[in-house]
Order: C-alpha cells, then sequence, then structure tokens
C-alpha cells in the first residue's frame, strides 16, 4: 500500500533535512527513524506542517529485536542432525522460566513503531524510534501529539516494559492485575511462568508456578537456498502464472 | 447521615451490556459520568506472541477469533500483509471471492451489531430479525468453508478452495415437512452463488424492515441523537476509523482510498454522517448494509460468468494438489516441505490494512527471513474506539453510557488480542 512515496519522501527531506534516516523498500512503506531526543519534535512537525499533515497516528505497537535473524536449526550446510534435532534448541519463547537467552547487540533492543496517516495528502508513513538503554527502556511520550497514542504506549509499556516519559497515566491494560514481567518481551517464555487454578480446599484462586513443558513442533529455519533468490522467486511467479493460465483454459 | 455527592460504580466485566468482558469503572455524580475508566484484557490471549512461535499459516485460524463478528476481514490483512513480503498475487477469481465475503462479513457484523444494540436500548423485536438474516449468512459460510464462524478460508495466494456447486438444502424432519421445507429449500436449489444472489435480492427489504423499526422511532431517537457526539478533528485525533470516523464526518474509506482486492472495480458509495452523535453512526452502519449488498451482487456476477482458479499455482509457498503430488515428484516435495516446515518469508517489515466492519484492521508483520514472523502486531479498531470512552462518556447520563458503547460496536476479542 505505498501511496505517494517520492512525493513524501521529497517533502520530508524539505521539512526534515536532507540527512534524515529514511529507507524505503521498493512496494513498502517508507519508514523514518528518530533519535529519542527528537522523537516529539519530530512528530510535532509531521502533524502541524501543512506539507505533511499527519493527522492521524492509527498504530503504535513495541519491538524486541532480541534474537532477531537467529534460526534453531541450522541449514546452510549438510547436518547429521534430523529436522527433529530442531525442536530442543533454546531458541526465542520456547525456554523455561529462568532459562532466558542472552542478548546479543545490546544497545539496539527495544524499539517503538508507529504508523501515520494523513487524510489531506493520502500519505502513511512508518517512524522508528530505538529505546537507548536496555535494562531501562525509555521513549518520550506522544500523547500531547496524537491523542489515540495514550492506549497504545500503555499497550507497549505492559507487553514490552517500555517506559514513555510524560505518559498521563501510565499503567498496565492487558495483563492481569497484579501481573509481573513483560510477556511479549523475547526472553519471557512462551508458556507463561504461572498458572491460576481454584483451590478447592483454600476456596480460593491460587497462583503456581507453571508444570507444563515448552513443546515446539516446528523448528525455526531461515531458508537461504535457492528457492529463497530473488530471481528465483520471480521465475517461479512467472511459472506459476502459465500454470494458472493453462489450467483457465 | 453523610452527604455522598460522588460514588464509583463497576460496569461490567459480566454485563449484558457491555458486549463481552469490559470492566467499566465509572465515577458517578447521581445520574452523571464524571469520569469513566474501562479495564480491558479480560479476554487477552496473547495472539501477537503466539504468532510468533507458529509458521505463518497456522496464525490464520487465530485472526478469526480475534474479531469474532468479522473473521473474514481479519484474515484478509494478515494474508495480504504475507503476500506484500512474499511479493505474490492471487488469482482474479479468489480476489473477487475475497471482495464477496468481506461484504458478506460486513453484513453479518452490521446484522449482529444492529440487533444488539437494539437490545441493549430497548427495541428486542429487531434482535431475532437481525438472527434470521445472519443464520443464511452463515450457510453460505458453512457451505463454502466448512465451518460457521470460524472459517480459516483465506491463504496467502488466494483462498482455501472455490465456491461449491451445490447449496445443501434441509432435509425433511418430523418439525420441517411439507410447505414449511419447501419454503426453507426456495433458495437453496442451485449453486452456493445462487443462493447468495437470492439472499442479497431480498436482502434491502430487510433492511428496510428495521429502518421501520427504528430510524424514526421515538424512543430510538430520544436515546440516540446527541448522544456521544464527537467532532471531525476528535474521531481523527483518538484514532477513530470507520464508522465511527465517518459518522463523524471524516469521508474516508480504504475501500476508496486505499483499494485492495476488486474494490477498485466495485460501484458503491460511501455514507458520512454530520452530528457525529450515535444516531449518525447507526444510519452510517445501515447505509453501508445496503452498500454492501450492492458489492456483493457485482461480485456474483463476475463470479458466475467467471470460472477458473482460486488459489496461486507458486508451489514454493502454495502446498499442491493431491492430484499433483501423486504424479509430479517435485510437487511431493514441496508439499512435504511446507506441511513440515512452512515457507521462508524474505527479510523486511509491512502494513496492510483492510476496511474492516468495525474500522481500519491493520496487519504490521516483521519478518527476519525465517519461517515463523518475527513479530506481528494487529491495529484493532475497536481499541483505539474504547480509548475514547472516557471522552465520549463524561457529562452523560448511566444510561447514556449503554447507548455509547453499543454504537462503537466494540468487540473484545480484538480490543483484548
Amino acid at each position: 500500500m505505498p501511496m505517494g512515496t517520492p512525493a513524501l519522501a521529497a517533502a520530508l527531506k524539505a521539512r526534515l533535512g536532507e540527512d534524515i534516516k529514511l529507507s524505503s523498500p521498493p512496494g513498502q512503506l517508507l519508514t523514518l527513524e528518530v533519535a529519542p531526543a527528537h522523537w516529539v519534535e519530530t512528530a510535532r512537525i509531521l502533524r502541524d506542517d501543512s506539507s505533511l499533515a499527519f493527522e492521524q497516528m492509527t498504530d503504535l505497537c513495541g519491538l524486541d529485536y532480541l534474537g532477531y535473524g537467529r534460526d534453531e536449526w541450522e541449514t546452510d550446510d549438510a547436518t547429521r542432525e534430523g529436522f527433529s534435532r530442531g525442536i530442543d534448541s533454546l531458541g526465542p519463547g520456547r525456554f523455561r522460566w529462568r532459562e532466558l537467552p542472552e542478548s546479543e547487540s545490546a544497545e539496539q533492543r527495544f524499539a517503538v513503531v508507529v504508523h501515520l496517516l494523513s487524510f489531506r495528502h493520502n500519505w502513511r508513513l512508518r517512524l522508528r524510534v530505538f529505546a537507548e538503554d536496555e535494562g531501562f527502556p525509555m521513549v518520550p511520550s506522544l500523547v500531547e501529539i496524537w491523542n489515540s497514542a495514550n492506549w497504545y504506549e500503555r499497550e507497549a509499556f505492559d507487553l514490552l516494559g517500555i517506559v514513555f516519559e510524560g505518559h498521563p497515566d501510565l499503567r498496565r491494560i492487558l495483563t492481569d492485575y497484579g501481573f509481573t514481567g513483560h510477556p511479549f518481551r523475547k526472553d519471557f517464555p512462551l508458556i507463561g511462568n504461572v498458572t491460576v487454578r481454584y483451590d478447592e480446599e483454600k476456596r480460593r484462586v491460587v497462583y503456581e508456578p507453571v508444570e507444563i513443558e515448552p513443546r515446539v513442533l516446528v523448528p525455526r529455519v531461515i531458508r537461504d537456498d535457492s528457492r529463497y533468490k530473488a530471481d528465483d522467486i520471480d521465475q517461479a511467479a512467472e511459472e506459476a502464472a502459465d500454470r494458472d493460465a493453462a489450467s483457465t483454459e | 447521615m453523610a452527604d455522598i455527592n460522588s460514588y464509583t460504580i463497576n460496569f461490567g466485566p459480566q454485563h449484558p451490556a457491555a458486549h463481552g468482558v469490559l470492566r467499566l469503572v465509572l465515577e458517578m455524580d447521581g445520574e452523571t459520568v464524571v469520569r469513566a475508566d474501562p479495564h480491558v484484557g479480560l479476554l487477552h490471549r496473547a495472539t501477537e506472541k503466539l504468532a510468533e512461535s507458529k509458521p505463518f499459516n497456522q496464525t490464520i485460524g487465530y485472526m478469526d477469533r480475534l474479531d469474532y463478528m468479522s473473521m473474514m476481514c481479519n484474515e484478509h490483512a494478515y494474508v495480504r500483509a504475507i503476500e506484500n513480503l512474499l511479493g505474490i498475487e492471487p488469482p482474479l477469481r479468489a480476489q473477487y471471492i475475497r471482495t464477496m465475503f468481506d461484504e458478506v462479513t460486513r453484513l453479518a457484523n452490521h446484522l449482529l451489531w444492529i440487533g444488539a444494540c437494539g437490545l441493549d436500548l430497548g427495541a428486542m423485536t429487531l434482535f431475532l430479525y437481525a438472527f434470521r438474516e445472519r443464520e443464511s449468512i452463515f450457510d453460505v459460510w458453512e457451505a463454502t468453508t466448512g465451518a460457521r464462524m470460524h472459517a480459516s478460508y483465506y491463504r496467502p495466494g488466494g483462498v482455501y478452495r472455490d465456491l461449491p456447486e451445490r447449496m445443501p438444502v434441509h432435509k425433511e424432519s418430523p418439525w420441517t415437512k411439507g410447505k414449511d421445507l419447501k419454503r426453507k429449500n426456495e433458495w437453496r436449489e442451485g449453486s452456493v452463488l445462487d443462493f447468495i444472489e437470492a439472499f442479497i435480492k431480498d436482502f434491502p427489504s430487510k433492511v428496510d424492515d428495521y429502518e421501520t423499526l427504528l430510524t424514526n422511532n421515538r424512543i430510538w431517537k430520544q436515546r440516540n441523537v446527541g448522544i456521544g457526539v464527537v467532532s471531525p478533528e476528535r474521531a481523527l485525533q483518538l484514532g477513530f476509523s470507520g464508522p465511527m470516523l465517518r459518522g463523524s464526518g471524516v469521508e474516508w474509506d480504504l475501500r476508496k482510498k486505499n483499494p485492495y482486492a476488486m474494490y477498485p472495480e466495485m460501484d458503491f458509495d460511501i455514507p458520512v454522517g454530520v452530528n457525529g452523535d450515535c444516531y449518525d453512526r447507526y444510519l452510517v452502519r445501515v447505509e453501508e448494509m445496503r452498500q454492501s449488498a450492492r458489492i456483493i451482487q457485482q461480485c456474483v456476477d463476475w463470479l458466475k460468468a467467471n470460472p477458473g482458479h482460486v488459489m496461486s499455482k507458486n508451489f514454493k509457498v502454495i502446498p499442491p494438489t493431491r492430484e499433483e503430488m501423486k504424479d509430479d515428484m517435485e510437487a511431493l516435495i514441496h508439499h512435504f516441505k511446507l506441511f513440515t516446515e512452512g515457507y521462508c518469508v524474505p527479510e523486511g517489515e509491512t502494513y496492510a490494512a483492510v476496511e474492516a466492519p468495525k474500522g481500519e484492521f491493520g496487519c504490521y508483520l516483521v519478518s527476519d527471513g525465517a519461517n515463523k514472523p518475527f513479530r506481528a502486531h494487529f491495529r484493532a479498531p475497536g481499541f483505539a474506539h474504547l480509548s475514547s470512552m472516557d471522552e465520549m462518556a463524561k457529562g452523560h447520563m448511566l444510561a447514556d453510557v449503554v447507548a455509547i458503547i453499543s454504537t462503537m460496536d466494540i468487540v473484545f476479542g480484538e480490543v483484548d488480542r
């Protein structure tokens, strides 16, 4: 859905300067990366400048880049390990509590991604900001620029533990009352750490350590073989089109 | 006795007008709402985290369970996001089927909404009528996808299968026989498309019936006109989309402004409200039902005239058929790889949005080149709408809160995800 990409890129450069970090993969949305120090100021320009006029913030979400690009099963070379062994490794989301995978590139772990929409120009733009400190990720809040950020920032705080400086009401929103931890972090196990059940004797709901084992049926693999080379994908698409045409006749 | 001016009440999570599991903490001054604080998350299932742990295709079923009143539209957004990253295009017939089912979904959603909204505000009869029509839609889904609600029908590269040649008929039983049976099977003589066409031809008259019951009804107007007014500027600020935005007078519909599937080919109008109150949002949704019927009719005409494939033949992503598997070694290998491991999606990120019945349903997908998404985020329209609850309810009476929740068309599957 890229809309008006070259025009938007030109408008952004004209207003924000030539040296902005702008990336535009073909066929995808323009992405503007902003430093936390310029986050609010840039947002205000994007909203108020009539050549940009991003009136609405449609979406905001947090990301945890821990383990980005890491697979669970070697596929680049011949291996003596069968496909089934892939399920034993310690990839993201499948380890037990306290068996956390270590972080590789520490400095840019947490990011906040915002999707903007300009009704006047029918433009969309993606903004990204990386939180500087991995231990206490903090990003300025956008609530006063776009009010819709309120609940989205609460969600990102709840699920990923990103703190939004200047947010008027930064409470948890989706998880249970009294929940500990931030479940969408990559070092939070998929099975969680507590289970809830009703105890007949105590006559109340009790929390207990989780009993189930993490179980993954399909290992995470990153294929880089000929099937996924750009040319081959195009060729496969062409062949597919031929087959489609042949079977329609 | 102490003089109490302000007190707090708990609305929900078990309340028939809370539309699911909304816990609304209301600070009241007599009958007037001073502050509304919605507590959501009681239905949180961490769909986005689950999506990270599964191959791409296995999450399609979870999409139905987000906004469980507009299943196919959610699937559409997710499937389009994957298609964007893979760079594949579904065949034309699949695009028409998707367009048709998106609109059928819109009817199903708005029918539930009009019924439930009426019920909340004291119009009991309508609920039964709306559910009668909804039943026909479920029959279509059952015949086409095998499931009455959670279809899992869209796939990257097309739809799971073509529309069946025959619509299942009701069988004779001690309760339905003779004239009754004949009436029930009247539309079911031909294919599923014939059934949809018969249903759509009849549908506008049903909408007329609903309007007779509500539109000029004095009680209905007293409950809705001037309640929960949102100005266009505030609607943009608060992240509104869909009928909530159009009810406030902003002419914006992704089907027109940012068309996808076969919407550029379709002839339809976008209803827009004037006052931004509950009544305008009601009128917008009613008119949307009529417009959806128009779109479905156009899709049915095309689909009847143009048979063809509904799934691309790109075996890197789409499994081959059983017949192909049995006489082609390559097809067998592809089938095996696709069902044990799935397909790897090239590294990148994308955002795909569709005009779901409730507003803009978006899917933000990040892939690091693996067979599972690195991060999936779903932009649910209801989440943004509900976050404005405090602003909309402030200063209104307690009974008006019910009207506001109703016309927001909230479903907790998507708010809590």
